[in-house]
């Protein structure tokens, strides 16, 4: 066995694992606009909180393009198989940040041809299914779908070709079948919210918007353990794809996630800290009205979205598993890039620290001061 | 889901249409993006030095410009990066080895580079220092441009495939060199055509602008300093572009000789080949099955002798392939058939199976034997190398026919980008005598002229995909992948749908866009504070 390739395919996944749990803190973004009218009351407020979120919400889209373009440039026959299959799916997604795109520097502009209210609409419809369709998609690494991969396709002079194939017309939207799958979307959903408004207490320098964000963090956050906790105890009870990683051949397990996190304690560290992380935060939020707590429970969601996919990949598990053909599932040995090219993405993501660090820098020195009312007034030249 | 063939027909005309159509758009804006930020960063430096608030409201106006043309530019790139997976599903997996990566660069070094600093070219006037931000603007232009460099090296290497190996294994293309795909000259021609014809596109945007507002005897100082920025900006740029221009023929001449042929309408190849100038091609030359000659393909045409051999091959002499001799061979020089070239294909697909099926189940021996034949190291392997897999691509045509682009499309798009690739060298030369003659203030139908080249900037930076990508036809990657085997398994429904559905929504968003551009162009840039700053007239 090639112990170096193994340990680039381990590296990339914890690497598209790091990029996809990022993505997930990110979507603070998104939880704050799928809240826009109900934390804005006034045009005022309303206003605030876009130019909060405006500050931020290229940095999600680009943690979305670079998470597609990782996981396209690692693992090409995930790209290939879900990409192409769940054909649906991934275009609403698409079709829901190409709105989000246009909003925040169209929305206030004289002659903006559709009016302040479909920007406000576009913002609030990207908030609230970007995040759900999102996460129901990262659900189907633990939950599978229906396709085929068969390589010897490829041969197929006369019709299609293709390698990966959907055995449904459903493309995609067979996931919402699953309760799972929908449950990780809501959390994914109220988490993003419960994010948002601990964005809001944070950087917004306004009393009304923070009363009532504190006020509506209860809410959110028991939403969101509404539908996470049940997602997390059916992922431990629930069987999984394992692979032998000799033959290549891969059988059901059942407690399949349950043994991973059992036999890969410090992934089982990260997810409690994870947890705790996010309860910590939104406890000092609600109990102590702390502008505070975004930090932990993003360290939480981090750590936790962290530990779930790494739990969804690693200990010889098969990442997406396919519910039409077992041993089409897909792992990180049969669908990764050639040894070769992980190795040259692995030097180049050496510069992640570095782009990590400027982006850090950027946010601390531009959020020295809290926004507010008065700056807005003040700015005048470029406001969302 | 198994689809029949007119099925696979139908994806494959849609998914091109999508992509095209998404690329189109997405070319809309992403020249400007190229060019203003550059021009922002020039014109933010003057400040720097001088000081001048004058130049802080100038760079100013020409950065709302800049940010309302780049939030349509980013929402249009999106789609293009996923429509690989969802459209070109069997492509992805076919080249991702080599492909993604430069797509995955491109997302850490370019678009976190361009998206953070973009917030404080913004938002940042009062936070951080004028060196900051002055930094800040800059690395924002040249984000921009990486992220240019890596789309860009990532499309010519499905021009001109290099650096890279089929793994029977796995059946893909995998990478062999990283240094090769990057510094393959191909990219490179490519990338300083592209950035170029957006520095070009951006120059003529901020003239165009410049003289309504002459014309409009509004702003004179900011219109006059601008206009001076950009033509100097722009001339320098144009002239880059026809060196790079001519450069990319050369490279298309050496590496897709039925591209070349396309471009020149060129039937019969000959020796001495003459560059046509001007033409107009008959009807029939879009029926492939009819096999046209070069006088027959022309109702007339203006020719340049010998230009066309000296130009591709830099010697006045040299043969130019011509389409007929590119689908049916030629003897001298030797041209290799379509049809031997399908067989040689399908002989690599056969060779494949065969490996698969020998490694699954057969014995040392055969194994050890197939496993020589894909090695390039062997004699063996390095015959097949060179001969079937090189041609893998052709066993999944039907005719030979099918390896001609669409000649009209491909040769008149390549006259207009020529034409205005000459006419901005110039135009660029005007502007650039006018802004240090201020007499001429008056000549009010130049302003009109500096107002309508810009669509023509745009006009010929969409002739030159055109050209490139539709020239290239069948081939996804060339030779080794057409695009009836790139595609997904998918049903043309869904394909169609969605193409109706982004077309619609980015044409509302192309309106939305120019309403907004024109009136804060109307708008202009803020008013001065003072009086002193406020030299209106001159
Ligand atoms: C303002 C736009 C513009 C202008 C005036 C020109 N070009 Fe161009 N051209 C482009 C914008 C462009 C482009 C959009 O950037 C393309 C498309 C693909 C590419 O690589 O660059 C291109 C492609 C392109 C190609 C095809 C490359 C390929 O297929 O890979 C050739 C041969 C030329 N150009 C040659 C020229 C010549 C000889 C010009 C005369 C001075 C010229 N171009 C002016
Ligand atoms: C000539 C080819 C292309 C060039 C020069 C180019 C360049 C750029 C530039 C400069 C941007 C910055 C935003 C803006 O447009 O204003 C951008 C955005 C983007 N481009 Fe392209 N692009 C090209 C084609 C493509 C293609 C084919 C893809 C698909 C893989 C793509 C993917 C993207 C994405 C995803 C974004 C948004 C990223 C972000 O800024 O957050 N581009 N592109
Ligand atoms: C932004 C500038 C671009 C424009 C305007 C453009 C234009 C086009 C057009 C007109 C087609 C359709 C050709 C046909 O079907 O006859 C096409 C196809 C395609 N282009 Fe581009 N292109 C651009 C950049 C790129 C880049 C940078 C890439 C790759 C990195 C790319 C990849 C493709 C692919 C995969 C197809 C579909 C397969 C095919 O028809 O060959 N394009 N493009």
């Amino acid at each position: 066995m090639d112990t170096v390739y193994i340990f680039l395919q381990h590296y990339w996944w914890f690497i598209i694992s790091l990029l996809g749990a990022l993505l997930v803190f990110l979507l603070f973004v998104q939880g704050g606009q799928g809240m826009l009218y109900l934390i804005g009351r006034t045009d005022t407020e309303r206003n605030l909180i876009v130019n909060t979120l405006g500050r931020k919400w290229e940095l999600t889209f680009t943690t979305l393009v670079t998470f597609g373009g990782a996981f396209f440039a690692s693992f090409p026959l995930f790209y290939s198989t879900s990409f192409g299959g769940a054909f649906y799916v991934w275009m609403l997604i698409l079709l829901v940040f190409v709105i989000q795109a246009v909003a925040y520097e169209f929305r206030r502009k004289p002659s903006n041809f559709l009016g302040e209210k479909t920007y406000n609409w576009f913002l609030l419809i990207n908030g609230v299914l970007g995040a759900f369709l999102l996460g129901t998609a990262v659900a189907t690494l633990f939950t599978g779908a229906p396709f085929t991969v068969d390589r010897a396709n490829f041969g197929n002079l006369e019709g299609f070709n293709t390698i990966s194939r959907w055995s449904t017309s459903w493309y995609g939207l067979d996931a919402l079948a699953d309760p799972r799958n929908i449950l990780l979307g809501l959390a994914v959903l109220f988490l993003s919210r419960v994010l948002g408004l601990l964005y809001f207490m944070n950087s917004i320098d306004d009393e009304t918007i923070f009363a009532r964000s504190r006020r509506y963090l209860k809410w959110n956050a028991g939403l969101f353990l509404l539908f996470f906790l049940p997602f997390l105890l059916l992922l431990l009870l629930s069987e999984g794809a394992a692979v032998d990683p000799v033959s290549g051949v891969i059988s059901v397990e059942p407690y399949k996630y349950l043994h991973n996190l059992l036999a890969m304690p410090l992934v089982l560290v990260a997810l409690l800290a994870g947890v705790v992380g996010v309860l910590w935060g939104i406890g000092v939020g609600i109990f102590r009205g702390c502008r505070c707590g975004i930090w932990p429970a993003g360290a939480g969601t981090v750590l936790t979205v962290l530990a779930l996919l790494l739990t969804a990949g690693y200990n010889h598990t098969a990442y997406y598993p396919s519910l039409t053909d077992l041993q089409s599932s897909l792992t990180i040995y049969n669908s990764s890039s050639s040894r070769f090219t992980l190795y040259v993405m692995a030097i180049v993501s050496i510069l992640v620290p570095f782009v990590a660090g400027y982006i850090w820098y950027v946010w601390r020195a531009m959020g020295r001061k809290r926004i507010s009312e008065q700056e807005l007034q003040e700015e005048g030249d470029h406001l969302y | 889901m198994i689809l029949t063939a007119n099925e696979l027909a139908e994806v494959v005309d849609w998914s091109r249409a999508q992509f095209a159509m998404t690329a189109i758009y997405h070319w809309l804006f992403v020249p400007l993006t190229l060019g203003l930020g550059f021009i922002c960063a020039i014109m933010e430096t003057v400040y720097y030095r001088t000081g001048d608030p004058f130049w802080k409201r100038t760079v100013k106006f020409w950065m709302r410009i800049f940010g309302i043309n780049f939030a349509i530019g980013v929402a249009t790139g999106l789609i293009l990066e996923f429509e690989f997976g969802t459209n070109w599903s069997n492509y992805s997996y076919f080249v991702g080895d080599i492909f993604g990566a430069p797509l995955a660069i491109e997302g850490i070094m370019a678009f976190f580079l361009e998206s953070t600093f973009i917030a404080v070219m913004f938002f940042g006037w009062n936070k951080v220092s004028r060196g900051f931000h002055l930094t800040a603007t800059w690395l924002t232009a040249i984000g921009a441009n990486l992220s240019a460099l890596w789309i860009l090296v990532a499309n010519a290497w499905m021009q001109y495939p290099v650096g890279t190996a089929f793994n029977p294994e796995t059946a893909r293309q995998e990478m062999t060199s990283f240094w090769d795909v990057l510094f393959s000259p191909v990219a490179i021609n490519k990338f300083f055509h592209t950035v170029t014809s957006g520095y070009v596109v951006a120059a003529a945007v901020v003239i165009g602008i410049s003289a309504w507002f002459l014309l409009k005897k509004r702003e004179r100082k900011m219109a006059r300093k601008s206009m001076a920025i950009a033509s100097w900006f722009g001339l320098s740029a144009s002239l880059l572009l026809a060196m790079t221009g001519d450069g990319s023929a050369v490279q298309v001449a050496r590496t897709q000789p039925m591209k070349l042929a396309a471009m020149e309408a060129l039937y019969d190849g000959k020796k001495e080949a003459g560059l046509v100038a001007f033409g107009i091609l008959r009807p029939e030359v879009n029926d492939r099955e009819l096999i046209m000659s070069n006088e027959s393909a022309f109702y007339f045409k203006l020719e340049i002798p010998k230009m066309l051999s000296l130009l591709s091959f830099r010697d006045a002499d040299a043969y130019v392939p011509g389409i007929n001799d590119l689908v049916y061979g030629n003897f001298d020089p030797l041209i290799t058939p379509v049809g031997v070239k399908m067989e040689a294909g399908r002989e690599a697909v056969r060779a494949i199976e065969d490996y698969r099926e020998v490694m699954a189940g057969g014995d040392a021996v055969a194994k050890a034997r197939y496993k020589a034949r894909f090695d390039p190291q062997t004699e063996e392997g390095a015959r097949f190398c060179s001969w079937e897999l090189k041609y893998l691509g052709y066993a999944y045509l039907k005719n030979q026919t099918d390896v001609i682009p669409n000649v009209p499309l491909v040769f008149y798009s390549f006259r207009v980008m020529f034409m205005l690739g000459v006419y901005f060298i110039l135009f660029f030369a005007g502007v650039l005598f006018f802004v240090y003659r201020k007499e001429l203030y008056d000549r009010r139908w130049w302003f009109r002229v500096m107002m309508w080249s810009v669509p023509l900037a745009y006009l010929a930076s969409v002739s030159g995909w055109i050209v490139a990508e539709v020239g290239r036809q069948p081939w996804t990657i060339q030779d080794l992948l057409p695009v009836s085997a790139s595609v997904s398994d998918i049903a043309p429904g869904p394909v169609k749908a969605t193409f109706f559905i982004f077309l619609a929504l980015f044409t509302v968003l192309l309106i939305a866009e120019l309403m907004i551009m024109f009136r804060q162009i109307k708008i202009g840039p803020k008013p001065a504070e003072t009086a002193a700053e406020n030299e209106l007239t001159e």
